[in-house]
């Protein structure tokens, strides 16, 4: 085809000359035409095959299994528990204080700062969560009262299981409200044991 | 010792590396510059005001030779360094006090980093001042924005390849700040009604998990090491072919 094109394209001479390029150029046209519809089908698939191949690769970033700590899990018996305390034995792998109010009533709370995502500490001596990025503090319940820290710590769902041992499920949250207690906005966050 | 030399340079081997004798004349000093692979980038001639420092401070080339210089060590240490949170840190110990010239190694790679990232913002800072960005140099200031963006990255990657307290909790604050972006991150705006969880988000794409784990530890090794230079050597390689293309480098109007 591109050979017959260049012979084509050669000056030609005279009036039959004219004629015979004016079929050639009808003849040419029609050749454009599936030329061009097959450059589209050809550029078309390209790119709906790399559209494709990029997407696969942005999923490929999220992977489908993960070798992290499980969302739900159990954290031994009520008793196991004395009121008025922080266990901060779940802090490391899971993330995860579990506490005991002096009244008996336990809730579980993310180690997390509401600032940045720091990981305070329980201050046993001051009676609070502080943490060490940027100094904001807590008190028990996980509402703030100092530094820069926006809200009140969030909180987990904390039930009691069938073999009746305490059982902390991630997924479920309570996210803490500015300059609110807790406590009295989450009143489910609390079990009685 | 003329004689040796004469016998070198006839040399089917020296030949074929150099091609040809080398007289100091235009000529030659031209094609000395068109027939080098790695040279040719570089334009043959350059004005004499191009090269008055005062006008450029020389701060893009500073920035590429802080960059060969950081590839060099950086592959350098990559020989002793495993990307696990098991030995990722003591390897690090193990190149400051162990190692054979490990701490120079090191702390030639951890302060041409910083210098880097110091120098590319003096450089843009020039490129801003004298009006360099100005057409037809828009497309490449482009460029140099996203190169720019991409030493940043280099650095902050880089930043938690030692599993240290300050590289953990950059990443930690650094990907909580992605979780907080609009539509991209599972604390913010209108995520809930999205369906943005800390499983779907960016956050979880670039830690590999929900939390700063060992998946977070390698993605950033393999962006460090592998992908964002990759990246920026292509974009450099545009970078420096637009400035030519461009009228040359920016010199000072009479």
């Amino acid at each position: 085809m591109q050979d017959d094109r260049e012979l084509h394209s050669e000056p030609t001479e005279g009036r039959a000359g004219l004629t015979a390029c004016k079929a050639e150029e009808e003849q040419d046209t029609q050749f454009s035409k599936r030329r061009k519809f097959l450059t589209r089908v050809g550029w078309g698939s390209l790119a709906g095959f790399l559209t494709i191949n990029s997407l696969a690769f942005l999923r490929f970033f999220y992977p489908r299994v993960l070798f992290e700590a499980p969302s739900q899990f159990k954290v031994g018996f009520p008793a196991d528990y004395p009121p008025g305390q922080v266990n901060s034995q779940y802090q490391r792998e899971f993330g995860t204080w579990i506490i005991r109010l002096q009244d008996g009533r336990f809730f579980a709370m993310e180690s997390k700062c509401t600032h940045l995502g720091c990981t305070p500490s329980w201050m046993e001596s001051q009676k609070k969560f502080k943490c060490p990025c940027h100094g904001s503090g807590y008190y028990i319940t996980g509402l703030n009262f100092e530094g820069p820290a926006p809200r009140p710590m969030d909180r987990f769902k904390i039930s009691i299981s069938e073999d009746g041992q305490l059982t902390v499920d991630k997924t479920i949250k309570f996210p803490g409200i500015p300059g609110k207690d807790s406590n009295e906005v989450y009143p489910q966050s609390l079990l009685k044991a | 010792m003329k004689n040796l030399t004469e016998k070198v340079k006839k040399n089917p081997i020296w030949k074929s590396i150099f091609r040809r004798d080398y007289r100091n004349n235009v000529r030659d000093r031209a094609l000395a510059i068109f027939g080098n692979v790695f040279l040719h980038l570089h334009p043959v001639q350059v004005r004499e005001s191009a090269v008055k420092l005062r006008f450029t401070w020389g701060m893009g080339g500073i920035t590429f030779f802080s960059f060969i210089l950081l590839v060099i060590t950086g592959v350098v240490l990559m020989f002793y360094y495993h990307p696990s949170i098991e030995q990722a840190y003591s390897d690090i110990k193990d190149l400051e006090f162990q190692v054979p010239y490990g701490v120079i190694l090191r702390n030639m790679h951890r302060w041409a980093a910083h210098f880097m990232v110091i120098v590319v913002m003096i450089h843009m800072f020039r490129v801003f001042m004298t009006g360099s960005y100005k057409a037809p140099r828009q497309f490449n200031w482009g460029i140099g924005v996203i190169l720019l963006v991409l030493t940043f990255l280099l650095s902050f990657t880089g930043y938690l390849t030692p599993w240290d307290q300050l590289g953990f909790w950059a990443i930690t604050v650094g990907t909580n700040m992605g979780a907080a972006t609009p539509l991209l991150g599972y604390q913010g705006p209108f995520s809930e009604y999205l369906h943005i969880t800390p499983y779907n988000d960016i956050r979880f794409a670039l830690l590999g998990g929900a939390q700063v784990g060992a998946n977070a530890l390698l993605r950033s090794y393999i962006w460090h090491c592998v992908a964002i230079p990759l990246i920026s050597i292509i974009l450099m390689f545009v970078h420096f072919w637009r400035v030519r293309k461009d009228g040359g480098i920016s010199r000072p109007q009479k």
